[in-house]
């Protein structure tokens, strides 16, 4: 028990224990299985998805019928140029702009509403919220198409729209599955900032309020600079989510609506790569697609330790 | 509504006080009563349209309520469609991605914690930069890797894949909980003669078990709910589709089987459901922890 021995007698810190020549090598013993299994299944991936966009790579290279030749950036040239691919861009951007500002919008205010009702009230709502954040993108996706279906559908029959369909114009297909995604993901900024703000000694919001301010100042002069790590997070996770969909579009507009007109970047990525075999320019879109999430991530990092605040 | 709520100084009377807390609650109380019911309402839809007879789903005069609840829904799909195979191809991909998660992410949150050796930092640094990847850009390449491990249309490609995109979350999050354990515990265990593995796994990892609850739940729904990549690297192989993916089946181009499909959805909601409530304390608390480590 050589390790034991020395663990008593050295200093405090962690860093004792790479004292013993088993002890420099345990660490990595420990991250070898992770390294197993993310090297292969995550870096690799990251470093292929980078060479395939930059390879002229579709079903007869797949195939192995013909040798995959390099391309350079043709595959981002042909994107640049293709109004398509800037239309579904901007309809992404859009999209996610809306879905995170409503989602933020609900899940704070009710976190708020959360701190001022009733304890039944209270349970209710985190119960149901749960069950909506719980509900699989899949199943939420089919409940809402269903509430919604033209001829069967209860939101047709209580507004007494006699066949009314809800998937057909292009932005209100949008606005029936955005409210779905909106659906799932508040609970998650409602019940993180709730936990927040109880987390806050009371005696700060009273001082706020015996200060005489309103509940909408307590809310942006208290609670959100209090709270600006958890803040920062549940906007990095919306953007996140709401950014990369694909589950609800895909499954709610049938693979990107009438005539594709409510693909977004992930199912454009997947259709132009598994529908139409062009795994090239596929990749080339699904880099986009993280390189404007990463340069939102880190822009947005950078934003918040300019204002002073630390991470 | 903002001057009722805001509390003011406390001079009055008990009784006042109490009524004027009955009003001022009496807003609020409304409102989130309301939101509760309207965001329960789809899944008691989903529930309650999986238990009425075909004839009540198909009328056009929808009601709220049955007074005629059936299995037949469950027995058709379960049965007929083969989604009790579905529901265990599921779930084994769940249970076996929580497990491994749970175990290789504790190790490594181990190693980043309690040593510091070269490269840490950088170590760190890449589990960080790995949350921030959307996973399902890795569609297109992954599809290839897991075609050249000759696992495509297997259960296996899945949790291997899944396994990959918990583990760095879990990691990030296992180390807050690992680094809260006081390492006097350990000392003292090896000090006592017990060896090394017996310190980490009968000492250290009972300890971090609460945060290995709250990182299991992430990691079961993340493969649970799984849909792209399901729907990507199972083509033929019908029977080893997972839930989300067979759930399509049911979607058909003129007449949706919409009494089947909700009480497949029911099926697929309800194991994640009771997860949820099972563990939701620890569930904000859990991240929490993470966030402000």
């Amino acid at each position: 028990m050589t390790a034991g021995v020395t663990l008593g007698r050295r200093a405090v810190t962690p860093g004792r224990r790479a004292a013993t020549a088993g002890g420099r090598a345990r660490p990595w013993l420990y991250l070898l299985p992770a390294a197993a299994v993310l090297v292969p299944l995550f870096g690799y991936p990251v470093y292929m998805l980078g060479l395939l966009s930059v390879f002229d790579y579709r079903q007869a290279q797949v195939s192995g019928g013909q040798p995959s030749t390099f391309v350079g950036f043709a595959n981002y040239a042909t994107l640049l140029g293709d109004g398509r691919f800037w239309e579904v861009l901007l309809q992404t951007v859009g999209f996610a702009a809306a879905l995170v500002l409503a989602t933020l919008a609900a899940g704070a205010a009710l976190a708020v509403l959360m701190t001022r009702t009733g304890p039944v009230p209270r349970t209710l709502l985190s119960l149901a919220a749960l069950g909506a954040w719980a509900a699989p993108a899949m199943t939420g996706s089919t409940v809402w198409m269903f509430l919604f279906d033209a001829d069967l559908g209860l939101v047709n029959q209580v507004l007494g729209l006699d066949g009314f369909n809800w998937f057909y114009d292009r932005w209100v297909t949008f606005a029936v599955v955005g409210a779905t995604i909106v659906w799932h993901s508040f609970p998650l900024v409602m019940l993180t900032l709730y936990a927040g703000i109880q987390a806050i000694p009371a005696s700060v919001l009273e001082a706020a309020a015996l200060d005489g301010a309103s509940a909408w100042h307590s809310f942006w002069k208290v609670i959100v600079p209090m709270l600006r790590p958890l803040v920062t997070i549940v906007v990095i996770q919306s953007v996140i989510w709401d950014f990369k969909v694909f589950t609800q579009i895909y499954v709610m507009t049938n693979g990107g609506g009438v005539a594709g007109q409510n693909t977004v970047l992930n199912v454009y990525a997947y259709q132009t790569a598994f529908g139409s075999s062009e795994y090239g320019l596929g990749s080339a879109i699904a880099v986009v697609m993280t390189l404007v999430l990463l340069a939102f991530t880190l822009v947005y990092i950078r934003a918040l330790r300019r204002g002073g605040e630390g991470l | 509504m903002t001057d009722i709520a805001t509390p003011r100084g406390g001079v009055m009377t008990g009784t006042a006080t109490r009524r004027r807390g009955v009003m001022r609650r009496f807003v609020p109380n409304t409102v989130a009563c309301v939101v509760a019911f309207l965001t329960a309402f789809p899944l008691y839809w989903m529930v309650l349209s999986a238990l009425k007879p075909d004839g009540e789903i198909q009328s056009l005069d929808v009601k709220p309520w049955t007074l005629h609840p059936t299995l037949d829904n469950f027995v058709r799909v379960l049965t007929g469609e083969g989604f009790g195979r579905y529901l265990l191809n599921s779930a084994g991909v769940a249970l076996s991605v929580v497990v491994l998660s749970a175990a290789v992410a504790f190790l490594a949150a181990v190693a980043v914690t309690r040593f510091r050796f070269r490269f840490r930092t950088t170590v760190l640094i890449m589990f960080l930069i790995a949350q921030m990847v959307p996973v399902e850009a890795l569609t297109i390449p992954l599809f290839f890797v897991v075609r050249d491990l000759g696992l495509l249309n297997t259960l296996a490609s899945l949790v291997l894949v899944h396994l990959a995109f918990t583990l760095p979350f879990a990691i990030w999050m296992m180390r807050g909980f690992v680094a809260a354990v006081p390492e006097a515990l350990e000392e003292a265990a090896m000090i006592d003669g017990a060896g090394r593995a017996t310190v980490l796994w009968r000492i250290l990892f009972p300890l971090v078990a609460p945060g290995l609850v709250a990182t299991s739940v992430f990691s079961f729904i993340t493969a649970w709910n799984d849909f792209i990549f399901a729907r990507t690297f199972i083509i033929s192989a019908k029977d080893n589709q997972t839930l989300p993916a067979a759930l399509l089946v049911f979607f058909k181009p003129d007449e949706n089987d919409w009494g089947g499909i909700m009480a497949a959805s029911t099926l697929m909601t309800i194991p994640v459901l009771i997860f949820f409530v099972a563990v939701q304390r620890r569930l904000v608390s859990g991240l929490g922890g993470a966030v402000k480590d």
